[in-house]
């Protein structure tokens, strides 16, 4: 099986994409993005365009590149100094690989939330308002009003209001994710890139998780990377399937999960492989 | 045979490991008493020094009086010739001690009538023995202590007082007294003199830079600069000669109200009758410490115990170190610890920093860790050696020559001092710092870091917010062990600054406060003074026992302390991890 879906990426390389893309104003586009870790290539000529408030999901089995592409997008794979990075990618029309681009001012419009729970040793209130701080952004008030705003769009200002001084390690799991994505939308990014926000977490905080995307939609372009197909075919709106550094197939999520165009796709969907 | 014995034998001893069970926990024991019965002799004797112990009156069988206090008893081998003298009395207890014979070590003091502090006394050599309810010991400033029955208390050599509660009554009467002006007058020889010769020191010093610089000017030849730098010389000189008259007032009118002091106290004395007969007038304010030592209840004795021990955590030694108190010794170690840790956390920090989060891993770094790694197996007077050649001959030279030229050849810096004592240990305990800190570094999860670079953190940001706290207590570890080590160090300190008696302390009332060129005590190598220099070895040796209780407590506490800091540190960073 695998072995025929391999050879048929060698001889045809082209990614379906959904005519329904095309209705959507785009914010990011990757063009022709291959990434090496030395000399193994892990994406393959990768051309995406990720529509302006909108949920994408990223699918594919594990190893297939989904949250190396996302990685790409806030140039953390930039910390590997084994890793090359060719073609580019444009956010809101201008090249993030251009020499000119500042790492810190970049990095402020794409929030990210990692797989783990990563909150930083401090108080749940100095957590949130990080960004903000490094930012050189010194006056109270606003960093009390930042702090507020984003722990109740992360939905967790009920539950911390009480307690921002204490450290933020006495979370719950849940609350630990929901905290880091307050963290990611405290300096209201453009952009918020999730990989895999849920693999930790059990199914309720999950769920809160998953209303909490849903919400954050129109006001902000979120990209998950997941492995967990329901999830995708809850939170987003537009699904890529990626396989073996490819991305193999990309459109309206309803249309990828009911009538996939490719085989391979199918077979993933339903269970066949990976 | 049951179904589940075990049936291959050979395998079974293999694999079960029981041989490696018992040799596991057999090293651990043995290390564990080893501890133990190291700690248990230094409790023991450290703690016992200070016990009031009875006076003994000796008559020995060759009519010989001996009075004093009984310190030790051990046995020894006879030998034959001495054996067969003996009476039978002794032979029949000889033998029953297996041809062993006891003998007590006495401490007899009076050593500037005896030339002796103590004496072996062999039991078949005493007649009898008593314990005199009159027989005083009297803990003195020189020479050691005394033994001796009170007969009079007098004032200007006349007996004012000879019945025994008369001299009790005159000693509470004017010992606070005396000792009290006693006290002044070493506060004056001390701190006054000492500020006003400083000050001679200084002003003399100024003089010898001017005619120093117009000895330079004049090599010059040129007309202008011998012109500015005469007018100068002359200038000082001036000030200087005003400068001394004035001085020199001031000196004499100390030196007269010391003389007043010595007089008025040195009016009281208690004149003692000694056990070998010999009369003695011991001056009241020598006396620091009196006792009818056969007469102590349980509380005076715990009393005279603390009383020791006070003295001996905030007093100034005596007689060669064997005597008095070590708080210069404990101020030194302290001092000098912390200016080492000043010095060693900072660099290793930041090294560590370097290597871990900013130089690309290669070969280039790998070699210098295995290198790092051996620095802390040099042997640590190889870093006294360096210490005393570099920092001292080298670095301490060169700032005389800037800026204490005028005090040459008299070495400033250019001599082991507490600054160079601290930097040799700084070195020396730097591996353990770096290699701590680059494994706290090395346990930052990497998600934080991502975290932190994610929301638009800059590398400097990252570390200075995420990773050094977070490896605070792996550095504060890393601390822990440097001190332990440093103030437990000796070898390289004998090389670079540590003395058996310093004059000054490195911090003090004079201006700029903390002086670091100066030499310091250090109660490491205060135990090895004591144990290995001391002239009255019989005396020295239960101080270095105490002295040694004293450094490990001292360790132990800096270490609690630390390690107190380091669990907070990391409850707050490291809390739960669901």
């Amino acid at each position: 099986m695998e072995e025929t879906l391999k050879n048929s990426f060698d001889t045809e390389r082209k990614t379906v994409y959904d005519p329904l893309l095309n209705n959507e104003s785009m914010i990011i586009s990757l063009k022709e993005l291959r990434l090496f870790y030395g000399n193994k290539q892990a994406l393959f000529n990768v051309n995406m365009d990720i529509p302006k408030g909108k949920v994408t999901a990223l699918i594919g089995p594990s190893g297939c590149g989904k949250s190396t592409l996302l990685r790409c997008i806030n140039r953390l794979n930039d910390l590997l100094d084994f890793v090359r990075i060719e073609g580019d990618i444009t956010l809101n029309g201008e090249s993030i690989y251009d020499k000119s681009v500042d790492l810190s001012e970049l990095r402020k419009k794409l929030g990210m939330v990692a797989q783990k729970p990563n909150p930083f040793p401090m108080s749940i209130y100095e957590n949130v308002v990080y960004p903000l701080k490094i930012d050189g952004v010194k006056k109270k008030s606003i960093l009390d009003e930042a702090c507020e705003k984003s722990l109740k769009s992360a939905g967790l200002w009920e539950e911390v209001k009480d307690r921002l001084k204490d450290n933020a390690l006495g979370l719950s799991g849940g609350q630990q994710q929901r905290l880091c994505i307050a963290r990611a939308i405290a300096p209201e990014p453009e952009v918020i890139l999730m990989d895999e926000p849920c693999s930790a977490l059990d199914p309720l905080a999950t769920m809160k998780i998953e209303e909490l995307i849903l919400s954050l939609r129109g006001d902000y372009t979120v990209a998950i990377v997941t492995h967990n197909m329901q999830q995708a075919a809850r939170v987003s709106d537009y699904t890529a399937f990626m396989y073996m550094g490819y991305l193999v197939e990309y459109g309206n999520t309803i249309n990828i999960f009911k009538k996939p165009r490719l085989k391979d796709t199918e077979d993933y969907i339903t269970g066949r492989f990976g | 045979m049951g179904l589940f014995e075990r049936k291959n034998y050979k395998i079974f001893f293999r694999s079960k490991g029981e041989a490696v069970l018992w040799l596991t926990g057999g090293g651990l024991m043995i290390s564990l008493i080893m501890i133990a019965f190291l700690i248990l002799l230094v409790l023991k004797n450290g703690l016992g020094n200070y016990i009031p112990l009875p006076i003994t009156m000796m008559e020995l069988k060759n009519g010989e009086l001996l009075m004093g206090e009984v310190t030790k008893s051990e046995l020894y081998t006879l030998d034959k010739a001495k054996f067969d003298q003996l009476d039978d009395k002794d032979k029949l207890r000889i033998n029953e001690n297996g041809m062993k014979e006891k003998r007590y070590l006495l401490r007899i003091g009076n050593f500037e009538l005896t030339n002796e502090h103590f004496k072996w006394v062999s039991e078949y050599e005493i007649k009898n023995r008593s314990y005199p309810k009159d027989a005083v010991i009297i803990e003195r400033l020189e020479w050691g202590r005394f033994y001796g029955i009170p007969k009079e208390f007098r004032i200007d050599g006349k007996a004012v007082s000879t019945d025994l509660n008369g001299i009790i009554s005159n000693y509470k009467k004017y010992h606070d007294y005396v000792v009290k002006l006693w006290e002044e007058k070493v506060s004056i020889e001390k701190k006054e003199i000492g500020k006003l010769n400083h000050y001679i020191e200084k002003e003399r010093l100024k003089l010898k830079k001017a005619s120093m610089d117009l000895s330079k000017a004049k090599a010059t030849k040129n007309e202008l600069k011998i012109k500015e730098a005469q007018a100068i010389y002359e200038m000082s000189k001036a000030e200087f000669d005003a400068f001394d008259k004035s001085v020199k007032k001031n000196y004499e009118r100390l030196i007269d109200k010391i003389d007043d002091l010595k007089k008025e106290y040195e009016r009281y004395s208690i004149h003692f009758l000694t056990v070998d007969g010999k009369e003695k007038d011991v001056k009241l304010f020598e006396m620091i410490r009196s006792y009818y030592a056969n007469q102590l209840t349980f509380s005076e004795k715990v009393g005279v115990y603390f009383s020791r021990w006070v003295e001996f955590l905030t007093g100034e030694p005596r007689e060669a170190n064997s005597e008095g108190g070590v708080f210069p010794a404990i101020f030194g170690t302290v001092v000098m610890t912390l200016i080492m840790s000043m010095f060693v956390v900072p660099f290793g920090v930041i090294a560590a920093i370097y290597m871990k989060e900013y130089a690309k891993s290669g070969k280039l770094i790998s070699i210098l860790r295995i290198a790092i790694n051996n620095l802390a197996g040099v042997p640590s007077i190889v870093y006294g050696v360096f210490g005393l050649g570099f920092f001292a001959y080298t670095l301490g030279a060169s700032i005389d020559k800037l800026f204490y030229s005028a005090k040459l050849p008299n070495p400033t810096f250019g001599t082991g001092g507490i600054l160079w004592s601290s930097l040799t240990l700084a070195l020396l305990t730097l591996p353990v710092v770096i290699v701590a800190t680059e494994e706290a570094i090395n346990a930052v999860p990497n998600s934080l870091r991502e975290g932190s670079y994610a929301c638009g953190a800059t590398k400097w940001q990252t570390i200075r917010y995420i990773v050094l706290p977070r490896a605070m207590p792996g550095i504060m570890t890393g601390f822990i062990l440097a001190m332990s080590r440093g103030a437990g160090e000796v070898a390289p300190l004998m090389l670079v600054g540590a003395v058996k008696l310093a004059p000054e302390m490195p911090v003090d009332s004079i201006f700029p406060f903390v002086h670091l060129e100066r030499s310091f005590m250090h109660l490491g190598f205060h135990i090895y003074d004591l144990g290995f220099q001391s002239q009255n070895s019989d005396a020295a040796i239960p101080m270095v026992y105490t002295t040694t209780l004293l450094l490990i407590t001292i360790v132990v506490v800096l270490n609690v302390v630390a390690i107190y800091i380091r669990n907070r540190l990391r409850k707050k960073f490291i809390g739960s991890i669901f």
